[in-house]
């Protein structure tokens, strides 16, 4: 009897073991999951909350001030400035104010922060909390740029666009990247870019979080929790003057060697090295256009935080 | 064997336990408990009329009544839409096409929408004059509406945001509009309207409030008299980036007043001058609204004196102390020079002609024309606000001989000129003068005119009338 019943059971728990095993095999194999993992940096380098009230850290924070060159190259009509009626922490926001006043010979001031110098970092995640204001003519912008700027310039130093926006499209935001022979300069070598229409609400409506998450061979970007697109270094097309050749082997030609028929043909992927943040509210240029006759200044630009993992 | 059964009864009795506490509910409202709430529906037009009853459309008086119907034939992506044919400018039966959809029942509450939208096309490119909704031909409590909406030849959707949602909690009135030809010649067309509903669209925003145009108006005015603000409009940002402006019934704004005991506003954006300087202002939806009105009282504005000649020795074209006779009109629009626009005005119950943007303007009465044979003296009571020291006015009396009727060669004139000492600024003078034409049988028009670059604006009339004795 004794030993029946211990045959029996031993094939029972057996049989449970298996019946557990498969369905643990079948639920995992499950592809009917639709949420996708946008979070896969998660060690936090540097942030600011926008917690001490005031000027913005400048342990963190410089500021570019004045007009640049031809409104920063894109006919932009603001003067930046580091004044605190431009720029302050109040509230735990940092808020960046758009006043129209004349001042300097514009007709607009703003400000413009950024990390130069001071904070830079090759991939990993940057986030930030950002409500944009919804007035005409303006273009606020959360962004990266190489750190190789000032040596190399642009667009060889390339530029990460992490969220641009306009009024026209209150619906839309655009994330892109620009870099050498894809610039957006020249045609047909355009920047690579995409936006994410929000759909049943409107940017400057409430706060959103524009992240990227940015490995050597792509930059992810997302937009609260949904991933709206993806740059590889295969998506660039570029004519073959800006190309950079592969030969078969995958090792790039040089001066030296010769190049056997490219099989491999792509833009030159610059974002291999640190970037530093930048954050700015611009007022008209080539993107936005002016303002409207008769719009409501001060137009605020309000960040809740900024955040950089690894 | 013996643990089996044990965690057999384990189960047994947690899965009990289950069904006993979800089975003690408390006690739930008996099924034919009816809460009354208004219907939600967005939905006015897809294919045919949705929830609107069967008593629905209503034309405006004046406007051809069979302006609308269903067009089976054409739709938006669909086989039907309303269709509405604006008639001819020459149509007897209507001029012009326009009314209101409103539901037959009860109203339905709007509050969660946002927007009302539609597509729409013509058969031609056009403007239309008006489109909106809130209007249920009751008090048009919330009505709202667009002008001038450009429509093309192909389906294009059309989004009329809503001021205030929140206020549509129980709305009758779900479109009105009013299309003419003004802008074809006189000519007729034919525009279409479907998918017709009210949506959330969720990318409505900017809400940008005013009052006044937006504009900061001083407004001299007579305690006692009652002012309206005009100008009312909400302007939001829509999803395609651009804005669109509305005008809006004064029950979507609360308005406020700097100093209620000077100056009061009522909830329909009616002032109440009392005295002193006072400042209107207003919200809607909690934005504040640009634009104000900054009111001062100078003083009451007093009637003219009441006449006190016995009513058989008067002959009366305008007075509220005699039966007057009957006038073809008091302003004639002559155009294309005359400039003068004129209103009724009322101070406690006492109606006058106001005068404004004044060149020249006639009265005539030529149905029938007066006989001044006996009556052979005029009165007038004439009151300027602001004298110019120029003031050169001219009143011309013209009889209109035996065809009666003006022009044809046989009329004569009259003519009488005043000046500024015949008047003090802000009160009411008395003009008499005896009619000397030979012919004075078929009195037809008095003219009023500024002449010598005389540089009068605006007057007040009242108690015009021909008389006899003294």
């Amino acid at each position: 009897m004794n030993k029946i019943n211990k045959y029996k059971i031993r094939i029972q728990t057996l049989v449970l073991k298996s019946f557990v095993f498969a369905s643990m095999l079948m639920l995992s194999n499950c592809s009917n999951d639709e949420t996708q993992t946008v979070a896969t940096f998660t060690n936090l380098v540097m942030s600011d909350e926008f917690d001490v009230e005031g000027a913005p850290n400048s342990e963190i924070w410089n500021f570019d001030t004045g007009t640049g060159f031809n409104g920063w190259g894109n006919n932009e009509l603001q003067y930046y400035t580091d004044r605190s009626e431009n720029v302050t922490v109040q509230n735990g926001l940092l808020v960046i104010s758009a006043i129209q006043e004349d001042y300097n010979g514009s007709s607009y001031t703003s400000a413009r922060l950024l990390t130069k110098g001071k904070f830079s970092q090759a991939y990993g995640r940057f986030e930030a909390r950002i409500k944009v204001p919804g007035g005409s003519g303006l273009w606020p912008a959360f962004w990266l740029l190489g750190e190789n700027y000032d040596v190399d310039g642009w667009p060889q130093c390339g530029e990460i666009d992490i969220m641009e926006y306009r009024r026209q499209e209150p619906t839309m935001v655009s994330g892109s990247i620009h870099g050498p022979g894809y610039s957006g300069e020249s045609n047909p070598q355009g920047h690579l870019t995409k936006s994410y229409d929000l759909g049943n609400d409107r940017y400057d409506a409430g706060f959103h979080v524009f992240g990227i998450e940015w490995s050597p061979d792509y930059i992810n970007y997302y937009i609260d929790d949904v991933l709206y697109n993806q740059i590889t270094p295969s998506d660039i097309v570029v004519t073959p003057a800006d190309a950079v050749y592969t030969l078969n082997d995958g090792v790039a030609a040089t001066d030296e060697t010769e190049a056997i028929e490219p099989t491999n043909v792509t833009g030159d992927w610059v974002f291999n090295k640190p970037f530093f943040i930048v954050i700015n509210l611009a007022v008209g240029g080539n993107f936005p256009g002016s303002p409207d006759n008769g719009e409501l200044f001060p137009q605020n630009m309000l960040v809740d935080y900024v955040r950089v993992y690894n | 064997m013996k643990n089996l059964k044990f965690i057999h009864s384990k189960i047994t009795l947690l899965t009990g336990l289950l069904l006993v506490i979800l089975m003690s509910c408390e006690r739930e409202t008996s099924d034919q408990t009816e809460f009354a709430t208004l219907s939600k529906t967005g939905e006015i037009f897809t294919d045919t009329p949705i929830g609107l009853g069967s008593d629905f459309y209503f034309p405006y008086l004046g406007s051809k009544a069979t302006a609308w119907s269903v067009d089976e034939s054409e739709g938006y992506e669909s086989y039907a839409s309303m269709r509405f044919d604006v008639p001819n400018a020459n149509d007897p039966e209507g001029n012009y096409a326009g009314g209101i959809l409103r539901v037959d029942g009860s109203g339905r509450d709007l509050t969660e929408f946002d927007a009302l939208t539609f597509w729409a096309k013509a058969s031609q490119g056009v403007v239309i004059g008006e489109i909106g909704f809130g209007q249920d031909f009751g008090l048009n409590q919330y009505q709202v509406n667009e002008t001038n909406i450009s429509l093309s030849t192909n389906w294009v959707k059309y989004v009329i945001p809503i001021p205030d949602p929140s206020k549509l909690f129980d709305e009758r009135g779900m479109f009105w509009y009013s299309a003419g030809t003004q802008n074809t010649g006189g000519n007729g067309y034919t525009f279409w309207i479907d998918e017709l509903k009210f949506e959330k669209l969720g990318t409505i925003g900017q809400p940008r409030p005013a009052i006044a145009n937006g504009q900061d108006l001083v407004q001299d005015a007579f305690s006692g008299i009652d002012l309206e603000l005009t100008g009312l409009t909400q302007t939001f940002n829509l999803g395609s980036g651009l804005n669109k402006t509305l005008n809006v019934a004064p029950s979507y704004f609360d308005f406020t007043s700097s100093d209620p005991s000077l100056a009061f506003v009522d909830q329909f954006g009616v002032i109440t001058v009392n005295s002193g300087t006072a400042v209107i202002t207003a919200s809607l939806g909690g934005v504040e609204a640009q634009g104000s009105m900054t009111v001062n009282a100078v003083g009451s504005f007093e009637v003219a004196p009441t006449p006190t000649r016995a009513a058989n020795n008067v002959i009366s074209l305008y007075s509220d102390s005699y039966t007057n006779v009957p006038v073809d009109f008091f302003n004639g629009y002559w155009e294309p020079w005359q400039t003068t626009l004129s209103s009724d005005f009322v101070v406690n119950g006492n109606t006058m002609i106001n005068y404004t943007n004044f060149n020249f303007v006639g009265n005539q009465f030529s149905n029938p024309t007066v006989d001044a044979t006996e009556f052979s003296k005029l009165h007038f009571n004439i009151n300027i606000p602001e004298v110019p020291s120029n003031l050169d006015l001219l009143i011309t009396v013209k009889d209109f001989g035996a065809d009666q009727a003006d022009g044809g060669g046989d009329d004569t004139i009259q003519q009488v000129f005043f000046d500024a000492s015949d008047f003090e600024a802000g009160e009411w003078s008395t003009l008499e003068f005896s009619i000397s034409l030979a012919n004075r049988t078929n009195i037809g028009q008095i003219i009023y005119e500024n002449v010598n670059g005389s540089s009068l604006t605006e007057f007040f009339l009242d108690n015009i009338y021909f008389y006899r004795g003294n």
